[in-house]
């Protein structure tokens, strides 16, 4: 029996390579998809991007327009982040199991919380592109559904980790719901939940640059506006400008992070 | 509600609790308390000593029987009025529990909640007196240096003082421990059993304390309160508490343990 163990660690180890590469010959037959060239054109395609995808003088002069549309999706992002961050607070507290009012409640808020996070967020900005067609406030529903889901997880498992100890002590002195949320729960997760909250708009900004391409709304757009127009200087312009962006913003909550935990 | 000095302050009649499809974790338990006295409540883990505890002020609900706290029938409340019963009953636990990202005041001030409404509660308004009461029990418990510090930066002995300190701002008539010394070193378990003993004494306070250690229980209380398979089956002073006795309440195999004995930790 001892020597049964590496057998079958061995098999184990055999069969998940297998299964790996016959996904991929599979996918790459049925899709006629040449890999070789594939991956020569990497090649290619660098040196047209180095011909063509640059900044030029003529380009920056789109450069306020660029960044006034940068703020935009920014302050997009980050409001539907926080809207959600409320929201996911509610749910999570009738959620986590130390705090729920009901059991039921808890397992209809994991069931939304779960669905809400599943659905893709392409997904949510098509589906609301057909209610309120290209606006910002397409890109700004679907930023705060799939946030709400994902927040209302993290939360949930912040306000868990907590544990039941202080919630317990809380209710043997006769304090009330509230007086156990705002005194001992909140203030145990808080640190955390604002830690998940600088993740989320970190990653919201990412997504509204890709949501404003369908909702046709900030930076989003006007890199498809751009490039659509064979403007490819200025669409480089934004590209490196959302980049920076990004980092910029990741920089920021990564400090703050380390400061609040 | 001042139905006092006559007759006892506790009292629990037939007292059981089941859980569905378990054996039940407590039997027909009824024992009262006098106020200012203090009673250990001693036995084997998974005895019933917790069970028996919290459905006192409820934490648990009992099955069936009475619990009377001075002069209230505790399990026919409802949720206001039992709120306002625990407001008169301190507890005290073995892991703290204290909100470990605030400080030491914060955290003995949270004794005070029951009190006040639900707003002034959640934003954590307190009167000049609570603050200063406050500030009289901490520096009582020795812990004047830590006022402001984080409890998670506190030693387990501090903590549990901490937790004593929360208990006693909400001028409880009782305060029940949940194996208050278990997480706890020798010396600090001591400290912790002399400040409970303390406020039984001088502030007139029922002290109803679950261990695990009979020597402290011997030590401390003035009766002892024996459970075993969530029976009791000893109530009396420590001097009754004769070895015999001891091994009903913990089992056979404690006479075993009994012999070698330096440190009677029955776990």
């Amino acid at each position: 029996m001892q020597a049964d163990i590496f057998v079958r660690r061995r098999n184990g180890g055999l069969l998940l390579v297998g299964a790996v590469a016959a996904l991929t010959v599979g996918s790459i037959i049925i899709t006629q998809y040449d890999v070789v060239s594939g991956f020569t054109s990497i090649g290619k395609a660098l040196t047209w991007g180095a011909s063509n995808f640059y900044p030029d003088a003529k380009s920056m002069q789109d450069l306020p327009d660029i960044l006034r549309k940068l703020w935009e999706t920014v302050l997009m992002a980050v409001a539907a982040t926080t809207t959600a961050s409320v929201i996911a607070v509610a749910l999570a507290l009738a959620g986590s199991r130390s705090t729920r009012v009901h059991p039921l409640v808890s397992v209809g808020v994991r069931a939304f919380a779960s669905f809400f996070r599943n659905f893709p967020l392409v997904g949510w900005a098509m589906v609301l592109l057909l209610t309120f067609s290209q606006s910002q406030l397409t890109g700004y529903l679907a930023l705060l559904f799939g946030s709400v889901g994902y927040l209302t997880r993290a939360f949930m498992e912040t306000i868990d980790e907590v544990g039941i100890g202080p919630i317990e002590a809380l209710r043997a002195t006769g304090a009330g719901y509230l007086h156990i949320i705002f005194q001992a729960v909140l203030p145990a997760s808080l640190p955390l939940m604002i830690s998940w909250l600088l993740f989320m708009i970190d990653t919201n900004i990412r997504d509204a640059v890709l949501v404003g391409l369908l909702t046709g709304t900030g930076i989003g757009f006007l890199f498809d506006l751009y490039y659509k127009s064979f403007e490819f200087h200025a669409a480089s312009v934004v590209t490196i400008v959302a980049a920076l962006a990004v980092i910029v913003v990741e920089i920021a909550s990564t400090y703050i992070r380390r400061i609040i935990l | 509600m001042q139905t006092g000095s006559y007759g006892p302050l506790l009292e629990l009649r037939g007292i059981t609790k089941y859980y569905q499809g378990k054996a039940p974790s407590l039997v027909d338990a009824s024992f009262t308390a006098a106020e200012g006295e203090f009673v250990s409540i001693i036995g084997r883990s998974g005895a019933g000593k917790s069970t028996l505890l919290r459905c006192i002020n409820r934490m648990i609900d009992a099955s069936s029987g009475e619990v009377i706290f001075d002069g209230i029938d505790v399990m026919r409340l409802g949720p206001r009025d039992l709120r306002k019963v625990r407001t008169k009953i301190g507890m005290v636990f073995q892991h703290f529990n204290l909100v470990n990202r605030l400080t030491v005041v914060e955290n003995v001030l949270h004794g005070r909640l029951g009190h006040k409404s639900t707003l002034a509660g959640v934003l954590g308004r307190y009167s000049q007196e609570e603050k200063r009461q406050a500030f009289r029990l901490i520096r009582m418990l020795g812990l004047d240096g830590q006022v402001y510090q984080r409890c998670d930066q506190l030693s387990g002995g501090q903590k549990q003082r901490t937790g004593i300190a929360r208990a006693l701002i909400q001028n409880p008539r009782m305060v029940l421990c949940d194996e208050p010394i278990a997480s706890l070193d020798p010396n600090a378990a001591k400290i912790i059993m002399d400040h409970l003993r303390t406020a039984s004494n001088e502030l007139g306070i029922t002290i109803i304390v679950v261990l695990q250690q009979v020597d402290v229980a011997l030590k401390y209380s003035d009766r002892i309160i024996g459970v075993s398979d969530g029976r009791i089956v000893f109530n009396g002073p420590p001097a009754e508490l004769t070895n015999e006795r001891i091994a009903e309440v913990y089992g056979s195999e404690y006479k075993d343990l009994l012999v070698g004995r330096g440190e009677a930790d029955a776990g």
